[in-house]
C-alpha cells in the first residue's frame, strides 16, 4: 500500500519593520543562527505599515500562520507606529475566531536589531506551533462556489 | 510592458555555497515578466555593476531585481547603479537571499527553493513599483547643542570654528558641567578647571556661539536640516545684561541655607548666587525656593546693594523659538541615587561620601578650601576606603543598580588615592575592588603607579557592610586572594558610585523621537560604523549621555559629532525619502483619522476642487508635507477608505509580494 499522505510543509509569512526586526533577522543571519525555510520574510518600513487585511489575504492564500515582528514597545523608529500595531492586532485577533482561524496562527512579536538569537527563537518556536496545528483551512468567499 | 531584470549574485561562496544560484537564474527566466536572468561572482563589484547597466541598456529593463545581500547593505549601491545607466533607482528591489536564506540554511535543495521564493516574490514587487523621485528640502545653517558640560562645549566650540552658529542650552545657570566639578583628571593630573574655563571662556567670547543657560528645551518640530526648537528661558530674576558678577547681592544676602549643588551640597550657598567663581556667564540668578522677598514679599536686601540695578523680582520666564539644521544632545549624566544601598552607610553616616563629593572636598575652590577632612567632625582621617563598583556591574535580579560598567570609577579612584598619599603620606589608603579596568593611554601605568609608586592597599573583593562604632566607619570585606574576611576600622569611606543619564534625557529623546537603551542612554544609528548619530536624521550624540566614557573619549566623540554637524550644515539642500505617503483625492473623505495617527503632524487638510469621473466638486482632502512625512505608514492602514498609500511600499506591492509568497509553494 503506498502512502498518500504528502509531507506538511507550513507556509508562514513574516511581516518585518525595516529598523528593528529586519535588522534582527539580517543579524540571525550575519550569527548564522537556522530557522526554519518556511518562513519567507516581507519587508515593511514599520510595524504599523502592516494592514490587517494583508494577514487576511495569506491565509485566502493558503498561508498557514503569519507573523508580525516591530520594534520594541517604546523603542519605534517612529516613535509610535508599533502601538497603532498592537491596537490594530489586537482587534485582528478578536476577529479571527469569527473567521474561523485558530488564534495561535497569528503572532506579534517584538525583536530590536540587536536581537538575532531571539529573532531565530521566535521564528523556531512559531514553526514548531505551525507545525503542530498543521494545514490551515483556507479562506474562501462561498459565494464564489455556489 | 515591464521588462524585468533579474541578478542573481554568489557572494562568493557566501550564496553559491548552499543556493544553486544558477538554477534560480534559470528557475527566474520563466517568470512571466523577466525577460533577463543572470548570476555573477560578486554583483556588488564594478564588473557585476557594469553586467546589470549592460542589461538595462541592451534589453530595455524596466526594473530590476538583485537576489544578493541584505537591502540594508547595498540596497543604495544598486539604486546608483540603476540611475547610472538611466533606470529610475526606485525600480530597483533586492531579495534577500544571503542574510535571509544562504545563511541560515544548510539544505542546498532548501536554500535554492526559499531564494526562489524570494526572488519571486522581489519580481512581484518590483512590477507593481512606480518610478519615484526625490525631492529637496533646504538646511538651516545654524546647530543647537544641549548641554553645557565638556562635551557640548567642545562640540559647540567645533562647529562655530568651521565658522557655523551654535547655540548652547544649558539648564544650570551656568555652563561647564561635571567637568568643573573636578578637581584633577587622570592620568596626568592636570587641574580640571585649568583645562576647561578656557574653553568656557572661549565659548563666551565666540562670535558665532549663543549660550542660553537657565534654560530648558520644551518642543522640538520638523526634521532634519529645519528644525523648529522651543526653548523656556526660566526666571533667574536678574538682568543678565546688566548683572557685573560683582557678588555684592551674595555678601548681603540674608537666606544663607540652600544646598550647594555645585558642592553636591557638601556645603550652603545663599539665595542669589552665582554658581563657581569662574561661572560662565557670569551673573547672579535667585533661586525662589529659597528667596525670601519672591517668597514673602520682604527683604530686597540684593536690590538695594546691586549698584548695576540688575535685580528683577517680577523677572517672568521667557519662551523663545527658533530654527535648527542640527541637533546635537549632550546631556551628561549624575550618580546615581544610593538609596537602596544601605549596606555602604552612605545615608546614616557622614563620613561616607561619594566620589564626586570627595572631589570637591580635595578642591582647592571646594568646601574645605582643599583639606582632607572628614564631613562630621572636620578632623583629619588617617585611614581612608575606597568602595568600587557601587551600583555598577550589578547583576538585573539584585534589583538595584546598574548592568553596566560606569567605566571611569577605577582610574578615577586610583587618581584620588594617589592625590591623597601623596598630599598626605600619614593616610593609609585601601581599595576594595572587583576588577581594576585600565583600557587606556597611559591607564594602567597610572593604576601601577598608585600601587608601586604610592602604595595604596588594593584589596580584590566586595564589602558587605559599613556602620559607625566609636567614632570610626567600620568597613567589613572580604579579601579574595587571601581567603578572609577583613574590617577595617577607617575615618572616611568614598563610594565609586555608578553614573547614569541625566534623568531629562529621555523627555529629551521623546521630543526628538531619537531611542534609547533601557538604561537611558542615547542609541547610536550603527554602534561600531555610526557612533554619533542617532537613528534619527540630523540629531547627533555627544558624550556621557551615550554611554559611560572619560573626558578625552568625550572630546573626541564630541569633535566627530561636530564634523557630523560641519557636514550637514555644508549642504544647501537635502535629498528627501521619496517613499512618502499620498493620498487618493478620488477617494479621501476628509475623515481626519489620517492627521490623529500621524507622528509627524505630515498630514493637513484643504478644500479643492477634485475632479474624477462624474465628479467635479469641491471636497476637504487630506494633503501630505512630503518634506516631513518619513514614511512610516500609519495613516495607510488606518485610512478607512483606502485613499492613503505609501509610495515604495504601497498596499499592491505588499499584497503581490503576499500573493507571490503564497503561490510559489
Amino acid at each position: 500500500m503506498q502512502s498518500t499522505v504528502k509531507e506538511f510543509k507550513p507556509l508562514i509569512v513574516a511581516f518585518c519593520c525595516n529598523w528593528c526586526s529586519y535588522a534582527g533577522a539580517d543579524l540571525a543571519g550575519s550569527s548564522r543562527l537556522s530557522y526554519p525555510a518556511d518562513v519567507k520574510i516581507i519587508r515593511v518600513p514599520c510595524s504599523c505599515r502592516v494592514n490587517p487585511l494583508f494577514i487576511l489575504r495569506a491565509f485566502q492564500r493558503g498561508a498557514d500562520g503569519v507573523i508580525l515582528c516591530g520594534c520594541h514597545p517604546g523603542d519605534c523608529h517612529y516613535t509610535s507606529g508599533n502601538y497603532y500595531a498592537r491596537r490594530r492586532m489586537t482587534l485582528l485577533f478578536s476577529m479571527l475566531d469569527y473567521l474561523g482561524v485558530d488564534r495561535r496562527r497569528v503572532r506579534v512579536e517584538w525583536v530590536s536589531a540587536a536581537e538575532g538569537a531571539r529573532f531565530a527563537n521566535v521564528m523556531n518556536d512559531f514553526a514548531a506551533t505551525i507545525h503542530e496545528l498543521g494545514e490551515n483551512v483556507k479562506l474562501e468567499d462561498l459565494r464564489c462556489k455556489q | 510592458m515591464q521588462k524585468i531584470g533579474v541578478f542573481v549574485c554568489w557572494c562568493g561562496s557566501n550564496i553559491a555555497g548552499t543556493v544553486d544560484v544558477h538554477a534560480v537564474a534559470e528557475a527566474m527566466k520563466n517568470v512571466p515578466g523577466v525577460v533577463y536572468a543572470t548570476d555573477y561572482q560578486y554583483m556588488c563589484s564594478e564588473v557585476g555593476q557594469q553586467k546589470i547597466r549592460d542589461a538595462i541598456a541592451e534589453y530595455g529593463l524596466t526594473g530590476v531585481v538583485v537576489c544578493s545581500c541584505s537591502p540594508r547593505m547595498h540596497e543604495a549601491t544598486f539604486r546608483k547603479t540603476a540611475e547610472k545607466a538611466g533606470l529610475n533607482p526606485y525600480m530597483v528591489e533586492i531579495a534577500n537571499i544571503r542574510e535571509q536564506c544562504s545563511w541560515i540554511h544548510k539544505d542546498k535543495e532548501v536554500g535554492t527553493e526559499k531564494a526562489i521564493t524570494l526572488a519571486k516574490a522581489a519580481v512581484a514587487k518590483v512590477l507593481k513599483n512606480a518610478p519615484l523621485t526625490a525631492g529637496t528640502s533646504p538646511v538651516i545653517k545654524r546647530a543647537l547643542v544641549i548641554g553645557g558640560g565638556i562635551a557640548g562645549i567642545q562640540t559647540a566650540l567645533d562647529i562655530a570654528d568651521a565658522g557655523y552658529e551654535v547655540d548652547i542650552v544649558e539648564k544650570s545657570p551656568t555652563i561647564g558641567g561635571r567637568m568643573a566639578q573636578l578637581d584633577k583628571t587622570f592620568p596626568t593630573l592636570d587641574c580640571a578647571a585649568c583645562i576647561l574655563t578656557p574653553k568656557m571662556v572661549d565659548a563666551a567670547q565666540s562670535e558665532k556661539i549663543d549660550i542660553i543657560s537657565y534654560a530648558e528645551v520644551e518642543k522640538v518640530s520638523g526634521f532634519v536640516g529645519n528644525f523648529t526648537v522651543t526653548i523656556r528661558k526660566k526666571a533667574r530674576y536678574v538682568d543678565i545684561t546688566k548683572c557685573t558678577g560683582c557678588g555684592a547681592c551674595m555678601e548681603k544676602c540674608p537666606s544663607r541655607k540652600g544646598k550647594n549643588e555645585f558642592n553636591m551640597g557638601l556645603n550652603t550657598r545663599t539665595a542669589i548666587y552665582i554658581p563657581f567663581a569662574q561661572a560662565i556667564p557670569n551673573v547672579a540668578c535667585i533661586d525662589p525656593e529659597q528667596c525670601i522677598k519672591l517668597k514673602t514679599g520682604k527683604c530686597g536686601l540684593c536690590e538695594k546693594v546691586c549698584s548695576a540695578g540688575a535685580i528683577n523680582y517680577q523677572q517672568q520666564d521667557e519662551i523663545i523659538e527658533r530654527q535648527y539644521g542640527a541637533i546635537v544632545a549632550a546631556t551628561g549624566f549624575k550618580p546615581i541615587d544610593l538609596t537602596g544601598f544601605d549596606e555602604y552607610g552612605y545615608n546614616t553616616c557622614k563620613d561616607v561620601v561619594t566620589s564626586l563629593e570627595f572631589e570637591r572636598i580635595m578642591n582647592a575652590a571646594g568646601p574645605t578650601k582643599g583639606q582632607l577632612v572628614r564631613p562630621s567632625d572636620g578632623e583629619h582621617p588617617h585611614e581612608i576606603v575606597f568602595i568600587q563598583c557601587v551600583g555598577s556591574r550589578c547583576t538585573e535580579d539584585a534589583g538595584k543598580g546598574k548592568t553596566y560598567c560606569s567605566k571611569i570609577c577605577c582610574m578615577y579612584t586610583a587618581k584620588h588615592a594617589m592625590l591623597v598619599r601623596d598630599k598626605y603620606p600619614d593616610v593609609n589608603v585601601h581599595v576594595f575592588y572587583i576588577d581594576v579596568r585600565t583600557p587606556g593611554k597611559n591607564f594602567d601605568e597610572f593604576y601601577r603607579r598608585a600601587v608601586e609608586q604610592y602604595g595604596v592597599d588594593y584589596i580584590k573583593g566586595m564589602v558587605g557592610k559599613v556602620w559607625e562604632q566609636n567614632g570610626k566607619v567600620m568597613v567589613q570585606g572580604s579579601d579574595l586572594l587571601n581567603n578572609e574576611q577583613i574590617t577595617i576600622p577607617a575615618d572616611m569611606v568614598v563610594l565609586a558610585a555608578a553614573i547614569e543619564p541625566n534623568p531629562g534625557a529621555r523627555d529629551l529623546a521623546t521630543m526628538l523621537t531619537a531611542s534609547m537603551d533601557t538604561n537611558d542612554f542615547f542609541t547610536e544609528a550603527h554602534p561600531k560604523l555610526r557612533p554619533v548619530e542617532s537613528p534619527t536624521a540630523g540629531v547627533f550624540l555627544s558624550g556621557v549621555c551615550q554611554g559611560p566614557k572619560d573626558i578625552p573619549e568625550t572630546v573626541a566623540q564630541a569633535g566627530a559629532a561636530a564634523s557630523k554637524v560641519i557636514g550637514l550644515l555644508a549642504k544647501d539642500h537635502l535629498v528627501t525619502n521619496p517613499c512618502v505617503a499620498h493620498s487618493n483625492e478620488l477617494l479621501c473623505n476628509g475623515c481626519s483619522q489620517c492627521e490623529k495617527v500621524c507622528p509627524y503632524g505630515a498630514i493637513s487638510y484643504i478644500d479643492k476642487e477634485v475632479r474624477g469621473p462624474g465628479v467635479r466638486e469641491v471636497r476637504r482632502i487630506a494633503q501630505v508635507n512630503e518634506a516631513v512625512c518619513q514614511g512610516c505608514g500609519a495613516c495607510t492602514v488606518t485610512c478607512p477608505s483606502g485613499a492613503m498609500d505609501l509610495k515604495g511600499f504601497a498596499n499592491r506591492q505588499i499584497i503581490a509580494e503576499v500573493d507571490a509568497i503564497c503561490k510559489a509553494q
